[in-house]
């Protein structure tokens, strides 16, 4: 039995880098400090493996060896006019710039997972700028905490505990006992309902009030408060100190109220999009007087009307609070290396996802040159997918285009999208079976380890890429002296 | 009737989604539709039901969960997936990012069936070939 410590998790952006993972015969038998999503992973990743390389013919998925397979990907690519590589968000950096020189070679668009989660923040980004840090400095000195649109209960588990309100820094505590205290509290007072509404008529409707109040209990000053901004109560905002619920679809209406209030400036209205201006005006007070605030966003206001609107509006609002104060904003990425992927795109071509070398030189436009919308008008005319499940996550019309044309995916599991593929290439899981590097939400890179060994055949991503490119090569080679 | 869809993740969606997107597990996480109680009576459904979701594009089949957490009728939550993806416009307004948050679905009782991963993509892109 062997421990391995200080194992990066492979899974969300938080790379929580302070792993154990247990391991006897190269199988992973039980893994420390992981959340349930970590944990699943490094539990569960040998289950629905397919180890064998899959080529189609006449119709059905056949076993093929691993270099009839590359031959075939490198034929599909070689002879595509505009092919679409997309995906990279669950690989290596060490992957993705092999990918960027593929592309480059083919004359393709490659895309990241950026183009369906933050790829309105990058946009906003780009037009105004983003005061950031790392969350070393959130964890030791941040007092306010705000996560507008975001659910890291669910997405980012270990969130909250390792970077804001639950984790212990050196210049704030954490909240745990308050948390605690009041949980105890509340479930009390809840049962004390339900109990009275046994008896009384009007119990059930104090019930009813008792769940649907919506959470205003501002901790002492000083202490280290937490705010969750949302449409719906999420697991996040059981913890908070202040939840306040947006209409949907009206982030930008409130966020904009914000400003407003910041300012001095009176409002005359009663509510911005479901919530009361006197909340707003205690919000305001409560960010203006904070000595070190944060707002992390999160899909809520990338995905709905205003997209990157609604991002420009926050880092806005976060300028505007920087004449006051220090505060900084930052988006809560998904994937463990989608931060990786837009540093190495950026870093390689000047453009952090979305990237067109049709004409020979990187172009960037989002809107075109972005997956979703490449596939939708129907411009690619073959698809290879590495480490992401496109079936899952495009519109329908985008992945119509996917079952026309030739399709290659490269993924250690079985997705939605590998069965409609033309060849299928196994690989070792990033950060479990192959090393490489990744990067954190917050931009720092963190080395990902090799805890046991791929099943046999099975090689990394990197190698997998460098083997097509090398046979891409050799076949445009011919062509072009022929 | 009429709905705001909101779709977003879920824990248990996020347990499965890395390496476990073909087994029924992932089918029971992500083709369920969360709704309040008011709204189920309103539909005439109870928790476990299937119902249908339309929207321009198409409509899939999903079952109903009750939520608590939804306090406002009219709303609707449904974990990112195949299913809801399926009937997604692709309208990406410049972004490259299609609209998955607020935007209007209705819904219907019906006594379809859940198509597991396989049977929808079948039934709606076809096999290659
Ligand atoms: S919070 Fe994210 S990175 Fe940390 S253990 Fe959980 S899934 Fe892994």
């Amino acid at each position: 039995m062997r421990v391995i410590e200080g194992v990066v998790c492979p899974f969300c952006g938080c790379c929580c880098d302070d792993l154990e993972v247990i391991v006897e015969d190269n199988r992973i038998v039980d893994v420390r400090n992981a959340c349930a999503l970590g944990a699943s992973k490094f539990m569960g990743y040998s289950k629905n493996r397919n180890t064998k390389p899959l080529v189609r013919r006449n119709g059905e998925l056949v076993e093929a060896s691993l270099e009839d397979a590359i031959e075939r990907c490198a034929e599909i690519l070689a002879n595509a006019s505009y092919p679409l590589l997309y995906g990279w968000s669950n690989t290596s950096c060490e992957a993705i710039r092999v990918g960027l020189e593929l592309a480059e070679e083919v004359g393709g668009v490659i895309d990241n997972t950026t183009t369906v989660c933050h790829g309105p923040s990058i946009l906003a980004i780009q037009e105004v700028g983003i005061p950031g840090c790392t969350l070393g400095q959130i964890r030791h000195r941040a007092d306010l905490i705000i996560y507008w649109g975001s659910n890291p209960w669910s997405a980012h588990p270990r969130h909250i505990e390792r970077y804001t309100a639950l984790s212990e820094g050196r210049f704030q505590r954490a909240a745990w006992k308050r948390y605690l205290s009041r949980l105890i509290l509340e479930s009390a007072r809840k049962k004390r309902y339900r109990a009275a509404s046994l008896v009384f008529k009007g119990g059930a409707a104090a019930l009813q009030a008792a769940e649907e109040e919506e959470r205003w209990m501002l901790p002492p000053p000083g202490e280290r408060k937490l705010v969750v901004v949302d449409v719906q109560k999420t697991r996040s905002a059981d913890l908070a100190d202040i939840f306040i619920r947006v209409e949907p679809g009206g982030d930008y209406e409130v966020l904009q109220a914000l400003r407003a209030l910041i300012r001095d400036e009176e409002l005359d209205v009663d509510e911005a999009a479901g919530v009361p201006v006197e909340k707003l005006e205690e919000l305001s007070d409560l960010m203006v007087n904070a000595r070190f605030g944060v707002l992390f966003f999160g899909l809520g206001l990338t995905m709905s009307v205003g997209r990157s609107r609604n991002i420009e509006a926050a880092i806005k609002l976060t300028r505007d609070l920087n004449r006051y104060t220090k505060f900084l904003i930052m988006p809560m990425r998904g994937h463990f290396n989608v931060t990786g992927a837009n540093i190495v795109f950026t870093w390689q071509t000047g453009y952090p996802y979305a990237v067109d070398f049709s004409q020979g030189y990187p172009r960037y436009n989002p809107g075109e040159t972005s997956a979703v919308d490449v596939l939708a008008r129907g411009d690619a005319d073959a698809t290879l997918v590495i480490a992401s499940d496109p079936a899952s996550s495009f519109p329908r019309k985008a992945v119509e285009n996917l079952t026309k044309n030739p399709l290659i995916v490269i993924d250690p599991v079985l997705t939605p999208t590998a069965l409609m593929a033309d060849v299928i290439i196994p690989t070792a899981f990033v950060g479990i079976e192959a090393e490489g590097t990744t990067y954190r939400m917050d931009h720092v890179p963190l080395p990902l380890k090799k805890v046991v060994e791929p099943p046999a055949g099975c090689l990394s991503d990197e190698e997998v890429l460098r083997m097509i490119l090398g046979r891409v090569r050799k076949i445009r080679r011919s062509d072009a002296s022929a | 009737m009429e709905f705001t869809l909101i779709t977003g993740r879920t824990i248990e969606q996020g347990c499965t989604k890395e390496h476990a997107k073909l087994s029924e597990e992932y089918m029971m996480s992500v083709a369920v539709c969360e709704m309040n109680y008011e709204d189920m009576m309103r539909l005439n459904v109870r928790d476990g039901d299937n119902v249908k979701i339309k929207t321009e594009v198409g409509s899939v089949v999903v079952k109903v969960r009750r939520s608590r957490r939804i306090r406002r009728p009219g709303i609707i939550f449904i974990p990112f997936g195949p299913w809801i993806n399926l009937i997604l416009p692709s309208e990406t307004e410049g972004t490259g990012m299609p609209p998955l948050k607020g935007f209007r679905v209705w819904v219907e009782p019906t006594e379809e069936p859940v198509s597991n991963i396989r049977e929808l993509l079948l039934r709606n892109y076809g096999v290659k070939g």
